[in-house]
């Protein structure tokens, strides 16, 4: 209501008004930073290396010496926990990387033109959804070679039609808007004005989209190396420890499978929600 | 007492405040105002001002943040500001009606225009079974709708404008509202519709006694259909007067400046402020002999392809022709400005866009500098020479400015895609210049569009747009977004630089008054054909064609302006 030009507040500003307004969105974004740190920092801080066995302790329960208790090989399962962070964000990001650059690029080029470029790039994306994307990420992981690189790329390729379509619509509501008329007239080329001054203006729900995408890539490449895909023992990773801990929850030893379960669950949990976060600092009308 | 009786409203000393996160903010202050039975209230006042806040406030139907610290609102002799919500769902829709600037959102898209009063005559209980057909009816013809049994069977996105917004009258009708507040009720209609639609509540006053309270930025509308004036100036009323005294009583500053402000028949560019702009004492540029830019048989047509996706794959698709532009042919000489009038979908847009290049004719040829231009394709364009020297400024200040930019950015795109190449001191340099010569402070130039006010993103606009020296500027109704106070800075401002650079202007709107003060010539479109053209004097005083008769028409004025005048010069 009132015309008054309004600085726009700092970032620093907004978050305190969101945290402020929504307890949870503040719990998202604190466990996100943990996260992050343990993926930094995490190999530098653990009591025990993951890899050492020792069988005189096998399969003890959780104590002061072994907070999430120890497998049957005798090995710390909180180091275990904690390394594998590290490289489950890591296959995460370099997945939701590869599908972000290929999904926009492939979007706005979608959006942009349109005509064939959007028949033909919007059949390729509902032909990607077609399948059940967890199979067909197993299909793609068996032909192309049971390897780390190849589940992030079936990761990747997955991931790639939800930034196709979000591209392809954000792209073509801008496209109509005046300053991509006046960027014309200054002489910027279409690709030009594509990639300099639509996009970015594209990025608040790319950004939204990443964020929640990380959690699906994260439960992915856990899914896939639970069923044996991929990443493969010795090597600590979440879905190989619950996997190896499957064995033993008949035996009594529930902290094998519950440890790693519960900080993957947490993981694509706190994904999600600094995606509806950082949906609410973009959006001001989504401020209550 | 009985004075008190025949108030059908009565606000007094109202207070509106609003919280934010900045904390409480108070966006109207001390409003009083009173409303007879058959009067008709206008609440002026420019973007910003509280007037449509005080409005929504009668109802209610402020946003959740928003409260009533004081003032009392008295509806009929009840109190309405302090009304339960179950009490206030009888009042809103029976007794106090809305309608608003945007009909075709109002009405919901899926269902037909029957349906709806159907809904609101039964929910009001005001027909039964057996004659609800011929009470609809009634309604129809009431809001001057004849064709009734399409526009009964039609859905909204299947009318105007104009018949969409008859069809919202006619549901405030239907539940024998007493009181009509409308919120710009015709803006973004034709002057030719806004003058039916706005003929009509003046009528339904007169006749069935409806008071009204029009929300407008619009002196002109105001001061033909209105008896009562309330002027707001940033939440505060500044003026209150009935109409013989607001003429000719008028005190107020803001009051005066806003009637200089609104483009009347004969006024000049110069009269709109009080202060006489300073490029008076610049001559006229030098009207060259050989035009700039010509125009021939200009012609564009849409393609719609209708059928199946079957009759694709036997080749019988069909192709359905629009025409947008009809062979129009005209000129423009270097150092004169060209008016182009028309109502929305006369194709004064798409002509616009041909001109400047954004998108290819069908037919005819566009000539420029000796340089038949309409052969480049508007790809090829982009890197053409002469892409620098026709540039454009568009109609909405907000969208046309990337948001993500800032203004320095903004006003030296064009000269580092386009310029001579430029190291950074003197970049800055031309862009601080380019600042000055808008009228813009130079500190403004690390801000983004959100952070400028409207008439300041106009300024940027029009800066990127002569930045390059350009010979030719289209002008796509620059000032139809901005309040009518900025719009008179914004024209002076565009005057100014015609005489100091010698542009050429084509200045396309659908305002043949604020046209006419720009323009030595004028053209007249009407379903993609230029159906008038000539001298501005000729054209404004002794029209020719009956859809120029009808534009001017149909335009309000403000009658008594020459008063004014009087007044300010005093």
């Amino acid at each position: 209501m009132n015309s008054q030009t309004i600085k726009q507040d700092n970032i620093a500003q907004q978050l305190r008004f969101l945290v402020g307004q929504n307890l949870l969105s503040s719990i998202s974004l604190i466990l996100f930073g943990v996260y992050v740190f343990l993926a930094l920092a995490g190999p530098y801080l653990v009591p025990y290396d993951p890899l050492e066995s020792n069988t005189a302790i096998a399969l003890q329960g959780p104590s002061s010496q072994h907070f999430f208790g120890t497998d049957h090989l005798g090995r710390d399962v909180f180091s275990r926990v904690i390394v594998a962070t590290r490289l489950d964000l890591g296959i995460a990001v370099a997945a939701v990387s590869i599908s972000f650059f290929i999904g926009t690029f492939l979007g706005a080029l979608a959006g942009y033109y349109g005509g064939w470029y959007e028949r033909l790039i919007g059949r390729l994306a509902d032909i990607v959804l077609a399948f059940p994307l967890f199979v067909l990420a197993m299909g793609i992981v068996a032909v192309m070679g049971n390897s780390l690189i190849n589940v992030i790329y079936a990761t990747a390729i997955i991931n790639i039609p939800f930034y196709i379509r979000i591209a392809r619509a954000e792209v073509s509501l801008q496209r109509d808007r005046q300053y991509v008329q006046a960027a014309l007239l200054s002489g910027n080329s279409h690709f030009r004005t594509l990639f300099f001054h639509i996009l970015p203006n594209c990025l608040p729900n790319l950004i939204v989209q990443i964020s929640i995408n990380m959690g699906w890539a994260i439960l992915n490449a856990a899914g896939l190396s639970f069923i044996g895909l991929g990443v493969r023992p010795p090597v600590a990773e979440w879905g190989i420890l619950v996997a190896e801990g499957a064995d033993y929850i008949i035996s009594g030893q529930w902290w094998l499978v519950l440890f790693p379960g519960l900080v993957l669950m947490l993981a694509v949990f706190t994904f999600n929600l600094v995606g509806d976060t950082l949906r609410d600092l973009a959006d001001p009308q989504k401020r209550k | 007492m009985s004075i008190k009786a025949k108030k059908l409203l009565s606000v007094s000393k109202l207070a509106i405040d609003f919280e934010t996160k900045k904390g409480t903010v108070r966006a109207v202050e001390n409003v009083s105002f009173d409303l007879q039975k058959g009067e008709v209230l206008a609440l002026v006042g420019e973007s910003g001002s509280g007037k449509s806040v005080t409005a929504y406030s009668i109802l209610n139907l402020l946003d959740a943040n928003g409260s009533m610290p004081l003032g009392e609102i008295i509806y009929d002799g009840m109190p309405i500001h302090k009304a339960t919500p179950a009490k206030l769902k009888e009042i809103r829709g029976r007794e106090i009606s809305m309608i608003f600037q945007n009909p075709m959102s109002t009405l919901n898209p899926i269902r037909k225009v029957g349906q709806h009063l159907r809904d609101m005559i039964r929910n009001h209980g005001y027909a039964s079974w057996s004659n609800i057909e011929k009470e609809i009816d009634k309604l129809l013809k009431q809001v001057e709708i004849h064709d009734l049994d399409r526009v009964k069977n039609a859905y909204p996105f299947e009318l105007s404008g104009g018949m969409c917004q008859r069809v919202m009258i006619a549901l405030a009708l239907a539940c024998r509202s007493r009181l009509l507040i409308a919120d710009e009720p015709t803006t973004g209609l034709d002057v030719t519709t806004q003058k039916s639609i706005m003929d009509l509540i003046k009528n339904l006053a007169k006749e069935e006694g409806l008071a009204v309270i029009l929300i407008t930025h619009d002196l002109g509308i105001a001061s033909e259909y209105c008896d009562k004036f309330v002027v707001m100036e940033k939440g505060k009323v500044v003026e209150s007067n009935s109409r013989v005294d607001f003429f000719s009583k008028s005190k107020h500053p803001y009051t005066k400046k806003l009637l200089l402000a609104t483009p009347s028949k004969e006024g000049k560019v110069e009269d709109l402020t009080l202060e006489k702009p300073s490029y008076l004492n610049i001559s006229e540029p030098e009207i060259s002999e050989k035009p700039l830019l010509v125009v021939e048989g200009l012609r564009k047509t849409f393609i719609k392809k209708t059928g199946s996706f079957l009759s694709f794959v036997k080749g019988k698709e069909k192709k359905e022709e629009f025409v947008a532009v009809k062979e129009s042919s005209f000129s423009i000489y270097s150092g004169e400005c060209v008016g182009l009038v028309g109502g929305s979908g006369s194709g004064k847009s798409t002509t616009s866009r041909m001109l400047a290049r954004l998108d290819d004719a069908s037919a005819g040829k566009i000539i420029f500098d000796g340089v038949v231009i309409s052969d480049i394709s508007s790809n090829d364009f982009i890197k053409h020479p002469y892409r620098k020297d026709i540039q454009m400024v568009f109609q909405d200040p907000t969208g046309s400015l990337n948001p993500r930019h800032t203004v320095f950015d903004l006003i030296a795109e064009p000269l580092k895609r386009l310029g001579e190449s430029f190291n950074k001191n003197s970049l800055d340099q031309k862009v601080e210049s380019l600042m000055l010569q808008v009228g813009l402070p130079t500190e403004f130039m690390t801000r983004l569009p959100h952070q400028l006010s409207g008439g300041q993103k106009a300024r940027v606009g029009i800066a990127r747009a002569i930045a390059l020296n350009p010979k030719f500027l289209i002008l796509d109704e620059p000032t139809s977004a901005l309040d009518v106070s900025v719009q008179a800075t914004v024209l002076q401002l565009l005057e100014k630089l015609r005489r100091e650079l010698g542009l050429s202007y084509l200045f396309v709107s659908h305002d043949l008054h604020v046209v006419k003060m720009l323009s030595q010539r004028i053209l007249v479109m009407k379903e993609g054909i230029i159906v008038e053209q000539g001298e501005t004097s000729k054209v404004m005083h002794s029209p020719e064609h009956s859809y120029t008769k009808q534009l001017m028409s149909s335009i309000p004025i403000i009658k008594e302006k020459l008063a004014i005048e009087a007044i300010a010069a005093f």
